[in-house]
């Protein structure tokens, strides 16, 4: 116990209040953004200029959620590209079910 | 910590992935939790795509929205299939409900990574207050799930009348109430099985991501993290929470509103 007691309190650095700012700027902006694709989502009419909206949308909070909050953005540059590169792939896989799923369609219907 | 533990300088002759360097410069459970969160990321994607397949290869149902009946030989109209919420039983309220729920789950990244913050700069109070709001706002989120799919699975009080193939292999026609894994009163099997392999999926990861947090929020206030020295888990274990928020927005796209 008595060890443990003396390697207890670190040094607690004041608060930054920039810092905590910038995150509820971020949270503000993902929220109006979601506020954005519900109010689209009530407004326009379904179709492919709509859903690009809403993926477009969904990418810009990911990127929100990514660099802001997970701060992917200041971890070293091969990190970095070692997580996002990947992803890539996830181009292929949507166009090649995309396809698969209208084929079938026809198939079917 | 990584500032630390590297006490090898840059060698010449090695170069900077010769060993004995971290040319991450990030610790080895931070690089951990980011590569399985990428390969987490393929899982939900993969889920996601097969959303998008199948539901491509169904028609989608197109008359007018305030009219939908829901049916298996098109696909629903998420706002007409979503659109209860609690204490307002038969009352037509498009996707209200969803919307808190992303709401509740966005806010409570946010007091993640004002825990993750206070980590760093060692403020113990601190993490331990903005920890326990997550806590909340994941086990608000998870209980709102609970409701939804319980909702989901009870069903309407009309109900749909289908012809489809039960489980006996009969084809009957007869009025649906709810949802299973066989038939929903909402649109062909598929869409179910996908609710509930998406939604489920991912409220099993939420649902980790209580217990996580839960033991981030105990470990720091009896001071483990205060006597290691640094609040890494509590980063950590942030990472992991944004992703299921990364998710969620993805979810919510792509179920809820397209």
């Amino acid at each position: 116990m008595a060890l443990q007691e003396n390697k207890s309190s670190l040094e607690v650095i004041p608060r930054n209040e920039e810092k905590i700012k910038k995150i509820w700027k971020t949270a503000l902006i993902l929220l109006v953004l979601t506020s954005i694709e519900f109010f689209f989502a009530f407004t326009l009419p379904r179709g492919i200029l709509l859903y690009l909206i809403f993926v477009g949308l969904t990418i810009w909070k990911a990127k929100y959620i990514m660099m802001d909050f997970m701060h992917l953005g200041e971890e070293a540059k091969p990190l970095f590209y070692s997580i996002v590169v990947p992803l890539i792939f996830l181009v292929w896989l949507v166009i090649a079910l995309m396809r698969e799923g209208a084929d079938i369609f026809l198939l079917r219907w | 910590m990584s500032t630390t533990a590297t006490a090898v300088g840059l060698s010449p002759k090695r170069g900077i992935w010769g060993g004995g360097n971290e040319p991450l410069k990030a610790s080895y459970g931070k690089l951990m939790m980011w590569f399985f969160l990428l390969s987490d990321i393929f899982t939900f994607a993969a889920f996601l795509v097969a959303y998008a397949a199948i539901r491509v290869s169904y028609p989608g149902y197109a008359g007018p929205d305030d009219v939908f009946v829901g049916s298996n030989e098109y696909w629903p109209v998420p706002e007409m299939v979503f659109d209860a919420i609690p204490f307002f039983h038969g009352v037509h309220i498009p996707l209200a409900f969803v919307g808190l729920m992303t709401f509740i789950l966005i806010m409570s990244s946010v007091t993640m990574v004002l825990a993750v913050e206070a980590g760093h700069r060692n403020d113990k109070k601190d993490v331990v207050k903005w920890l326990l709001w997550t806590l909340l706002g994941g086990i608000t989120f998870l209980s709102c799930q609970a409701w939804e799919w319980s909702h989901f699975i009870h069903g309407t009080d009309g109900g749909s009348m289908l012809t489809y193939v039960n489980r006996m292999g009969q084809v009957v026609t007869e009025t649906v109430y709810g949802a299973n894994l066989f038939v929903n009163e909402y649109g062909p099997a598929a869409f179910a099985q996908l609710f509930f392999f998406i939604t489920g999926f991912h409220g099993f990861h939420v649902t980790i991501g209580v217990f996580l947090l839960f033991l981030a929020f105990y470990q720091a206030a009896v001071g483990v993290y205060e006597r290691r020295g640094h609040y890494e888990m509590v980063e950590k274990i942030g990472l992991y929470w944004h992703f299921v928020d990364l998710v969620w927005v993805f979810v919510f796209t792509f179920f809820y509103l397209i």
